[in-house]
């Protein structure tokens, strides 16, 4: 675009005109009017939503589900994966009876049950015969069948540069644990010997 | 049934699990046929979404047939065929009944602030997703839609969540004839975004992203002026160039949480969390290269917690944010005529079909930008 000028009540010229944009681009201006768009009123009185009742039935609740204590009740439908258990489970559910969204720490308390929660089932995995598996299981073996190399170099992109990390982050606590468990071992070792 | 099941950032594979069963009268089982992975599914997969837990089948773009219906569903029936929008809301509440359909007050008992989505962790509500053979469908009469004779599975199934976010990041936008519209971002939702940003009437429409051969496609499917950021010091001043000094009249934030275009802020966000809500890269640009007085519409996914965003300048430009989870079912219709007239074609970006077996594959692919990859698509083993 070529500069136009000092700065006045006009703004830059757009190149196309309306007739020229309609017709290179196929339904250009359809939606010109906001009465044809179905969010331009953001809140807008919606009455056949399919609800056939004025407050839904209430869910079973099968176990004390957790939940925010921005809810003044448990909503009548909720889901029921992954019911909180053991050290991570313990963790969450203090988090959600304890802050509400607006603290820091229940999101951080979250993040921190995330991480035990993944150290407990692999823990389990190993126990139930079917341990995890980091090749597998990152599909990190699609590198071979869909172009690894050549998609990621000779290309202008930015993410080559910090992808190098990814595998550190795969592994790391893997080996970070390893190292920990292995010394630990080796000092009891010592010990036993003197 | 065989499902996907998320085993800590990076690592997923299919397991047997039980097939989902009624939990609620309004509720539907739906044999998946058709699945996408979304780019927010990605936040998932890294590990930066809270309360994602070990075992959680993640999936909530789809499509499928009925297997089961509780008691008072009345609108549905076994073998329909049906599109489930990624929301999952009642209907009833004071947030459903003025369209808010994304900010349900009744499906998200971990969260009052997250509305309810299929397979999005606890933090949206804790629902298993649809990248498995079955998955349950809460309030079977308010959400799916049957899928209309003349659609195809691939135009239904990204009609879910990805076309219509597009389409409401655009509406978001404030788009008036004549407008200067950048988008960030050229995956799914970007390419919709630009493409229904004509639809609006914009003059202009500039997509920016690092990888040429989304920019490709936002050339080709979406009619765009294109920018790679890689190529420019500072892409935020090459747009105030591209203006004319003006700036954008609307720019339109399809990025989200991992932004890449600095390395502290994507590090810091997306490999060491430091970041809760994550790297708010591309909404800095956005806040840089929208003219004073102009619109933001921020439709990339952030977390819950604090990220470093130019609070500053947002406030000094007097710029107006929109946002919001988009309501799927309130853009269908119009978006069925535009599908149905020619103006949009949103399986063209369809560039992966990947086996549920295979998912970890396609998650991988998808992740790390290889072979092209666009929009990947997963078929259950049942399907």
């Amino acid at each position: 675009m070529t500069v136009t000028g000092p700065y006045t009540a006009q703004r830059p010229p757009i190149t196309e005109s309306a007739e020229q944009l309609r017709e290179r681009i196929p339904g250009w201006g359809a939606d010109l009017d906001p009465i044809n768009r179905p969010s331009a009123t953001r809140l807008q009185w919606q009455e056949n939503t399919g609800a056939h009742w004025e407050f839904p039935e209430q869910q079973v609740e099968r176990w004390p589900r957790e939940r925010s204590v921005e809810h003044r009740m448990l909503p009548p439908v909720f889901g029921t994966a992954q019911p909180p258990r053991w050290l991570s489970g313990a963790i969450r559910k203090y988090s959600y009876a304890t802050y509400s969204e607006g603290r820091a720490v229940r999101w951080l308390l979250f993040t921190l049950a995330d991480r035990v929660d993944a150290v407990e089932n692999h823990l389990v995995s190993f126990l139930r015969l079917r341990p995890d598996n980091p090749i597998t299981e990152t599909g990190v073996l699609s590198e071979f069948t869909h172009h690894g190399l050549r998609s990621r170099f000779g290309q202008r992109r930015a993410d080559p540069k910090h992808q190098w990390l990814d595998p550190v982050i795969v592994a790391g606590p893997w080996v970070a644990a390893a190292g920990v468990a292995t010394s630990g071992v080796r000092k009891l070792v010592g010990a036993v010997r003197h | 049934m065989r499902a996907m099941v998320y085993r800590g950032p990076y690592k997923i594979r299919v397991e047997e699990k039980d097939i989902p069963a009624i939990e609620h009268p309004n509720d539907a089982i739906v044999r998946v046929t058709l699945a996408a992975i979304c780019g927010s599914d990605l936040h998932l997969y890294h590990g930066l979404m809270p309360d994602t837990r070990i075992g959680h089948t993640f999936g909530h773009e789809f499509i499928g047939a009925i297997h089961e219906v509780g008691s008072s569903v009345q609108n549905l029936k076994v073998g329909d065929r049906v599109m489930v929008p990624f929301n999952i809301f009642c209907g009833s509440c004071w947030f459903c009944r003025r369209g808010l359909f994304g900010n349900c007050n009744n499906t998200n008992a971990n969260n009052y602030a997250v509305g309810a989505y299929y397979g999005y962790s606890h933090t949206a509500g804790g629902y298993d997703g649809a990248q498995a053979e079955y998955v349950r469908v809460p309030f079977a009469d308010v959400g799916p839609s049957l899928i209309p004779d003349w659609m195809s599975d691939e135009d239904a199934v990204t009609l879910t969540d990805a076309c219509p976010t597009g389409y409401f990041g655009a509406q978001c936008a404030d788009i008036v004839e004549g407008d200067v519209v950048i988008v960030f971002g050229a995956g799914p939702v970007g390419l919709y975004a630009a493409k229904s940003a004509w639809l609006m009437g914009a003059g202009r429409v500039i997509v920016i992203d690092h990888l040429d051969y989304r920019l490709e496609k936002a050339r080709e499917f979406a009619h765009a002026e294109t920018y790679n950021f890689t190529e420019y010091g500072d892409i935020v001043l090459e747009m105030k160039k591209a203006t004319d000094f003006f700036g954008a009249d609307a720019a339109i934030d399809a990025v989200g949480c991992e932004a890449d275009g600095s390395f502290f802020q994507h590090v810091t966000a997306s490999k060491l969390k430091l970041q809760g809500g994550g790297s708010p890269v591309a909404l800095n640009w956005a806040i840089d290269t929208v003219r004073k007085g102009g619109t933001i519409s921020v439709m990339g996914g952030y977390g819950p917690l604090f990220s470093n965003v130019k609070t500053g300048d947002l406030m000094n430009k007097g710029i107006t944010l929109h946002t919001n989870q988009t309501p799927v079912k309130r853009q269908w219709p119009r978006l069925f005529d535009h599908v149905r007239n020619g103006y949009l074609k949103p399986s063209e970006i369809v560039t992966h079909r990947f086996p549920l077996e295979h998912i970890n594959e396609g998650y991988h692919v998808f992740s790390s930008k290889l072979d092209g990859c666009i929009k990947p698509l997963v078929v259950p083993t049942a399907a």
